[in-house]
Order: structure tokens, then sequence, then C-alpha cells
């Protein structure tokens, strides 16, 4: 079974500044596999880039066998490749159960006319669409909060009602933009959990993080980037111990990473 | 709620007038209502989350459609009036393609001066009659199926303005049954997802681009027919006949409403329109009051007249 996503010679240049340069890895199915590096290391634009919500100037990204850089943002998330925001991109004025509903949107049996006239089968869709919602909050930990409008939820919850809006769009491959940026010990430990239990779903996972901790503790793979640059990819184990991976981050050899 | 409100606009108006004879509030009520579809418009782009100050162009442009149909090509009124509708959607298709990437003040920009665009255009072109504009437009004529005469010639009636009256309200009766609707559907739910985030929207599916087209051109051929009704009132159509200030309201009638309900848009034009004239008694004074009323609603009414408790006891639009 070959990988589910590949990423080629990936390369995004602004202007004179190459922000991602000649990147290549690939996802395997079922892993949860994240991308490190420290501040400014192009960490966010391969994240774009791989969402299709940037264009790369050269190489490409293949999700099962086909290219789908390049793809406008929505024909990749139709194919399976959905990618969450950092907290504060929610529906502030909704609900957070309406958030969750209008995000089933691929999972509509009809097109905008058939909603607009409310025929049955949109009739149906909507109730299925607001207990399948019920059901993902309530996995995440949101239960108690779904007709709650966004806006006035605690911080704490945001992220999770980030994945929850990931989550309703039957992801293949969900990317998730920093999940444990600005969380305390306690909170990331159970957001490690959380994505963990996302991926026993089936939902192949690739991440975005800055928290070395965290990465260590969920990652099956990882890939560190500098400077744009892959500099290694492999096991939390491997990468703990990779010289130029310690350097990177610390900037001498003699410092200990991670847990 | 709504059984009283179309009796009032079918039946209890039609009969006041006539008791008190003020005959011509009709003509203020068909105007009432034709602008209110025209800002129905103008809502829907703001449902999307783009401020819209175009609409005076869509209905400068149906009008002409309409005219220029009726005068030169001899088609019926009726036929022209979808006709002037559905060529505002095109070119709505046309226009937004590029512009609609753009939001906050760089839409409202380019939208302002579509206003000026057509104004200009229809100053320039030959079809348009440059200046002089076109007059001498026939009233519109009989609608007939299959030799069934649905609606009588405009010009074999008694009262003219009853008749335009009843074909406006009709329409607005329509028109915002439809945007009812459509904001009640999904649709409406991933507008208002627009509303607040396109690229999150994007994530889970949604053709933005696609959606954002189709609000514009049904705010677009809201102006067009509005702007063709017109026309048939008037019997005639100018460049100047739909200049910026009608764009401004159009948009200000949509925020004294309130954004965020469908009915908005309706009592925004009614209590603008009835305000201004009202206003009228202050004389030089006139605009300062009526600027300071407006200011001081939108200061302390950000979401509208019909965000008032009183209004909101059984939802009035959502």
């Amino acid at each position: 079974m070959s990988a589910l996503l590949e990423i080629w010679n990936l390369t995004k240049r602004f202007g004179g500044l190459t922000a991602v340069g000649d990147v290549s890895f690939a996802v395997e199915p079922g892993e949860i596999l994240s991308i490190i590096g420290p501040n400014g290391a192009g960490k966010s634009t391969l994240f774009k880039l791989i969402a299709s919500f940037l264009r790369p100037t050269e190489g490409k990204v293949l999700f099962k066998g086909e290219t789908i850089s390049g793809l406008a943002p929505h024909i990749v998330a139709r194919k399976g490749v959905v990618r969450t925001f950092q907290e504060t991109t929610i529906f502030k004025n909704m609900t957070a159960r309406e958030n969750v509903v209008v995000a089933h949107h691929l999972r509509t049996r009809t097109n905008l006319w058939g909603h607009y006239l409310n025929t049955p089968t949109a009739r149906q869709d909507e109730a299925a669409f607001h207990e399948s919602a019920a059901e993902i909050l309530t996995y995440l930990g949101l239960g108690h909060v779904q007709d709650e409008v966004a806006r006035n939820l605690p911080h704490g919850y945001l992220r999770a009602l980030g994945i929850a809006i990931g989550l309703a769009a039957e992801p293949e491959v969900l990317l998730l933009d920093e999940p444990f940026a600005g969380m305390n010990h306690d909170e990331t430990m159970k957001a490690v959990e959380m994505v963990r239990g996302v991926r026993d779903r089936g939902i192949t996972i690739l991440l975005v993080e800055h928290d070395m901790q965290a990465v260590m503790r969920i990652s099956d793979r990882i890939v560190v980037l500098n400077f744009g640059q892959k500099i290694a990819e492999g096991t939390p184990a491997e990468i703990q111990n990779d010289e130029r991976v310690i350097e990177a981050y610390l900037g001498h050899a003699d410092a200990e990473i991670g847990v | 709620m709504v059984g009283a409100f179309l009796l009032t606009v079918f039946a209890v108006v039609p009969w006041l007038i006539h008791v008190s004879g003020r005959w011509d509030f009709y003509y203020t009520l068909t105007s009432v209502a034709l602008l209110s579809i025209a800002s129905g418009g103008v809502w829907l782009t703001f449902y999307i989350g783009r401020i819209n100050i175009g609409q005076g162009a869509f209905a400068l442009a149906g009008g002409y459609v309409s005219a220029i149909l009726i005068t030169k090509y001899g088609f019926p009124f009726w036929l022209t009036l979808p006709l002037s509708g559905l060529f505002c959607a095109a070119l709505a298709v046309l226009i937004g393609l590029p512009i609609l990437r753009l939001r906050g003040v760089y839409f409202a920009m380019i939208t302002l001066v579509l206003t000026e665009v057509a104004r200009l255009s229809a100053l320039a072109l030959p079809i348009t009659n440059g200046a002089r504009g076109i007059s001498s437009i026939p009233l519109p004529g009989e609608l007939s199926i299959f030799g069934l005469t649905l609606i009588p010639a405009f010009s074999t009636l008694g009262n003219v303005k009853l008749a335009f009256y009843y074909l406006a309200t009709v329409l607005m009766v329509v028109s915002f049954a439809g945007l009812y609707r459509l904001v009640n559907s999904r649709v409406g739910h991933l507008c208002r997802s627009l509303q607040q985030n396109e690229e999150l929207a994007s994530s889970f599916g949604v053709n933005i681009a696609a959606l954002r087209i189709i609000a514009f051109a049904i705010s677009s051929f809201l102006g067009g027919i509005a702007g063709s009704i017109f026309v048939a009132i008037s019997q005639s159509i100018y460049p100047a006949s739909f200049p910026v200030n009608d764009s401004i309201n159009f948009m200000l009638n949509c925020f004294l409403g309130g954004l965020g309900y469908v009915f908005g848009p309706m009592l925004g034009t009614l209590i603008i329109y009835f305000g201004w004239d009202l206003l009228f008694t202050t004389g030089q004074y006139q605009l300062l009051i009526y600027s300071t009323i407006l200011i001081l609603l939108i200061v302390f009414l950000p979401n509208g007249i019909l965000s008032l408790p009183v209004f909101n006891r059984r939802g009035a639009g959502q």
C-alpha cells in the first residue's frame, strides 16, 4: 500500500524569500505525523501548501496518487483532505452546534436548489447533521455547551470546536494547525488524547506544532523543518537524538529536548 | 403576523386610501415597495459579508433594458420585467467574478464606482439615447396566457396607481418570501458562514466563489426588476434616474432595519422614506435633523430597528 499523502519537492518562494524549499515526505494511512520547527521555519507555509490554501512555486502534493496542489481548497476538502485553523477561526455568531451542522456541507445529498426548496432529502439531511453534530461535540467534550454562541465560549473549547468542524467534513486526512498552542500542561495532555481519539476513528493526522513535549508524545513520526528545509524525519526517539535538530532548536548541541 | 401584514398591504391600506381620498399615497407606497425590493437585494450581499453600494447601477440597467426592449423592439412589459432582472443577474456574474474577491471597504468602493459607471455608460452608449433618455414609454399592456387575461392592460384601467401599487406590493411579498426561505435554508446558513469566515467555509468544501456570485446575482436581479417597474411607472428613464444617492439609501435601508433580519430592509425603507418626507416641514434643517437621527440610530441601535426587544418575542425573520 502506497502512502496516503505524498509531498514531492514542495517549494514556495515569496519574492526572493524561499519559505519552503524542496521538501519531500509521505504520510502513511492511519498515522499521526507532526511537522515541527523553530519560529519562521516555514511550518505554516508548508501547512497551507498541503491544504492547497497556497499554490506551490514548485513541486506537488499527491493524495491517493492524485495531484491536489493547485486545486481550490473546497475541491481538496471534497477529496478528503481537510484542514483546521487556529482557535480564533470559527463562526463566532453561531452556536457551537450550528458551527458543526453547517460544516457537514460535504455530506449533503442534494444541491443548493434542493435545500432552497426544502425537499424531503434536504430535511432528512439537516436532521441527520444535527444528530451527528451533537455526537461529534459530545465526543470532543463540548456536549454541554453545544447551544452556546461560539463567541461566548471559553478559549479552551474553541480548539476542540475547530476540530469538530473539521470532523464534520468526514476527512480521510485531517490537517491540524498548532492544536496545542497556548495550552498549559493539563490542557495539552487532554488535547493529545483527543487527537489520538480522532486518529482512532480512522482519520490520518498531519499536524503542525510548536510544543515539543506534546509532539513527542503524540506523533508516530516527525518531520523537522529549519529555514524552509527538511532537516530530519523519523520517530520521536530518532528526532530527540538528532544532532541537527538539537542544534536548530537550541543553537547548541548539549541541551536536551522534549520529554 | 404574516396574515396581518398581507391583509394590511392588500386590503387595509387601499381601503384607508379610498376612504381618505389621499390617492397620492399609492405612489409613495409603491415607491417604498420597489425600493425595499432593491434594498432586499443589497441586504443579501450584506448577508455574505459585502457592503454593496452599487444597487443603483443595477436598477438603472434593469430600467434601461425594459425601456429599450419596449420602445425599440416592441416587447411587452411583462416579458421585459423578468428579462431586465435576468440581464442584471448576468451582468452581476460578469462584474462579480473579479470584484467579489475584494472585501470590506474595497468592495464597497468598487460598487460605489459602479453606480457612476452605470450613469456614464447610459450617457455614452448609443442605445440608451444619451442625456435625453427614453421617454413616452407605453404603460404595461395586457398579460394573457392562452387567451386568458391574467392582468388587463394598464391603460384601460380606471386607476393606474392602484394597479402599480398591487404590482409592486405583490412583487415585494414574493421577493421577501423568497429571501426568507433562502435565509432559513442551508443556503442561508452558508451565506452566514461566508459572512463570518470565508476561508473556514472553504475548508469544509463550500465553493465560496460560486456562492458569492449567486448571492450577488440574486441581489442584482432584485435591483433590476425594481428598476424596470420604476420605469414603467414614470414611463421614462434618464441616466440620472438612479444616482449614487439611491445606492447609498438602499444600503442605509438595510442598516436601519437591521442586517441580521431579512425583513429589515422593508422596515428600513418605509421609515427612511416617510421619515425624510415628514421632516420636510423643518425646511432648511431637514438634512441636519435627518442625518443626526440616522447617526444616533446607528450608534445606539447597531443591529437595526428590528433588534428592539419588542420585535423579538417571536423571531422577526430569524
